[in-house]
């Protein structure tokens, strides 16, 4: 009897089974019912050990987390999920623009720029949900840091998107005035770095992972410097052989708008690391958010075991059942 | 100056506005015909159902020129509204504003009391409610009310719910306990009480009693429900829980609620209607009424710097 088995493999095939999220609160509700939670699933969610799909069941959440309200859930998942979505778009702009430039392919270069309008249009949308959700469900604690989170989050959003443009725009430029000689290797190893800067921010919120996002907030000293570098090699190069100064600034402009996306991708992070902690770690030393960092860790670790230790006191006979069970097989 | 009062007269008219509701806030026109600053009654008495926000969904009823007295004092003033089917219209206002008032005229409780007389005409089904040919009763079982006080009758819960389906229906033994299942399961409350339907509908806790006059409600298959601040006596978590349950019900029905807590109608409500000294003085969605309200007098009442 499936009811029977261990909670994890249950999971595992109901995942299997259910891809609509519809579906999915269908059947946590029924399984509420029969006195089951699907506790573990956050749990499990959060350690990646069965990683959630992005477009599917945003932030796994456990029944413990849910609103009374069923449209209250509703309204903060879509504007999640929209934000998500942004989020997915700017990181393509970022990948589009910069092969783009590298390939100094005009056609995609101009998708980019084209593409911008969308994005400007989410902002605008998904300013509209907050300022909805704000008036209507007076969101507070976690769900207000949250909101603000997004809030807060979807300028660095489009910001990121706005320096995506720049660099198309800056491969269109260099496709008709002609190539740099060098700087290539700097943009395409700086953009790499940026482009997993975005995508792990992105991830962090996904999943509520603040260690993730206190990576993120490291890696971008880390950019920082490598901006610096490259810079200075290329300020080299340019008083070395002085022929090709306009192109090699043109490159100087695109290596500034990399920096920036990852300065824009760290803002990201620190939401994160707020909406979840619920302090705010914007302009603090690093060592102060590895410290609050740990906390949140620890007071999330507690919460899921306590989450556990509820589910377990309260369905006391599936071990019998299970041992019955086998007993029968 | 001249220039200023007349933008301020003039109605603001925008075509797209009867277009589906996804357009977006920040280019919704102003909803009422006009902009006031202060709540001057006089320029009330004028309101029409020109002041009513363009492009609701069809009414399922219609209050035209509603007037109505305990005795000589004139509790209501005018009133033309629609009620849009199959959504939550909120009555929202200080106290003594009449909201009460209005709700109980849409199933003329009044009558239960002499010295009081409403003017008027509410139309519902093509028929208006407040003519002297209506049958009262009948009236009564279409037009379902709930109270502030959960008032179970002194009997068990099934006889609570059956209550009202006896006095109009004839229903066989099966058919009964059907509805009676039905209509609690509509109220979220059948896992509750489906052990002990025998017990007296006063055993139970105040969230549970509301829902069973919800019950009671809805077993008449009513096509409105009248919520008179159904959750003022309730405790937050059954407040949340007759909140979702409102969500689900209008699906099938039309709602009126009226509230003293403005989050609530927030919540709650598709439109708002904002009333003060028995005068309407604006109606919208209610996105709009608590995001952008025209009338200054609602924004007052709204953002608390009412008096």
């Amino acid at each position: 009897m499936v009811f029977a088995a261990e909670p994890d493999r249950l999971l595992a095939s109901i995942r299997e089974l259910i891809v609509n999220e519809e579906q999915q609160e269908i059947m946590a509700q029924a399984y509420q019912q029969l006195g089951f939670s699907l506790v573990n699933e956050a749990a499990v969610a959060r350690r990646g050990s069965s990683p959630v799909p992005r477009r599917q069941g945003v932030r796994a959440m456990s029944i413990y987390e849910r609103h009374t309200s069923k449209s209250f859930d509703q309204d903060l998942e879509t504007a999640t999920q929209l934000f998500l979505t942004m989020g997915d778009s700017v990181a393509v702009q970022v990948a589009k623009a910069i092969h783009a430039l590298i390939d100094a392919d005009e056609v995609l270069a101009r998708e980019v720029i084209n593409t911008d309008h969308d994005i400007n249009n989410k902002e605008l949308e998904l300013d509209e949900h907050i300022l909805l959700i704000v008036a209507r469900r007076q969101p507070t604690a976690s769900d207000l840091r949250l909101v603000m989170a997004l809030s807060k989050g979807v300028v660095d959003l489009e910001r990121i998107g706005d320096e995506a443009v720049k660099i198309a725009q800056m491969a269109c430029q260099i496709s008709a005035e002609g190539s740099a000689p060098r700087g290539y290797a700097e943009v395409q190893h700086l953009g790499n770095q940026v482009r997993l800067m975005v995508h792990n921010a992105l991830d962090a919120f996904t999943h509520l992972n603040v260690e993730q996002a206190f990576e993120v907030m490291r890696n971008d000293g880390v950019i920082n410097r490598e901006y610096q570098s490259a810079t200075r090699a290329l300020m080299t190069y340019i008083m070395e052989d002085s022929r090709h100064v306009s192109n090699v600034i043109n490159i100087m402009w695109v290596l500034r708008a990399l920096e920036r996306i990852g300065d824009h991708a760290r803002n990201v992070a620190e939401l994160v690391i707020y909406s979840i902690s619920g302090e705010d770690v914007r302009h603090t030393d690093h060592a102060q958010v590895a410290k609050t960092v740990q906390e949140a860790s620890e007071q999330m670790a507690a919460r899921e075991a306590t989450a556990n230790q509820v589910l377990a006191n309260e369905a006391p006979t599936y071990d019998e059942h299970t041992a019955s069970n086998e007993r029968k097989d | 100056m001249n220039d200023v009062v007349e933008r301020t007269r003039k109605p603001t008219v925008n075509a797209t506005n009867t277009a589906s509701q996804k357009t977006s806030l920040l280019d919704k026109p102003m909803s009422t015909a006009t902009q006031v600053d202060q709540p001057d009654t006089a320029s009330f008495n004028r309101q029409t159902v020109a002041d009513m926000p363009a492009g609701m969904p069809p009414a399922k009823m219609e209050i035209r020129d509603l007037n109505f007295y305990y005795g000589d004092f004139q509790a209501l003033k005018n009133i033309n509204i629609d009620i849009p089917e199959k959504n939550v219209t909120a009555f929202i206002g200080p106290s003594g504003c009449g909201k009460s008032t209005l709700l109980r005229t849409f199933n003329r409780m009044y009558d239960l009391y002499p010295g009081m007389r409403a003017e008027g005409a509410i139309n519902m089904g093509g028929q208006n409610v407040l003519g002297k040919d209506v049958d009262v009763n009948l009236l009564r079982a279409r037009v379902g009310m709930v109270f502030q006080k959960p008032t179970p009758f002194p009997m068990s819960i099934y006889d609570n719910v059956a209550f009202g389906v006896r006095l109009y229906e004839k229903l066989s033994k099966v058919e009964m306990d059907e509805r009676v299942e039905w209509a609690l399961k509509k109220a979220a409350l059948w896992p509750e009480v489906k052990d002990k339907l025998k017990a007296s509908g006063l055993s139970l806790s105040g969230g549970q009693q509301q829902r069973l006059c919800i019950a009671r409600g809805v077993a008449t298959k009513p096509e409105v429900l009248l919520l008179d601040e159904p959750t003022s006596a309730l405790d937050p978590i059954s407040t949340g829980s007759i909140e979702d349950l409102i969500e689900d019900l209008k699906q099938d029905y039309t709602i009126a609620i009226v509230t003293h807590n403005m989050q609530q109608a927030a919540r709650v409500s598709d439109y708002t209607v904002y009333m003060y000294l028995g005068d309407m003085v604006e109606m919208g969605e209610t996105d709009q009424i608590f995001t952008n309200p025209a009338q200054k007098a609602t924004e007052d009442y709204i953002t608390g710097r009412y008096g």
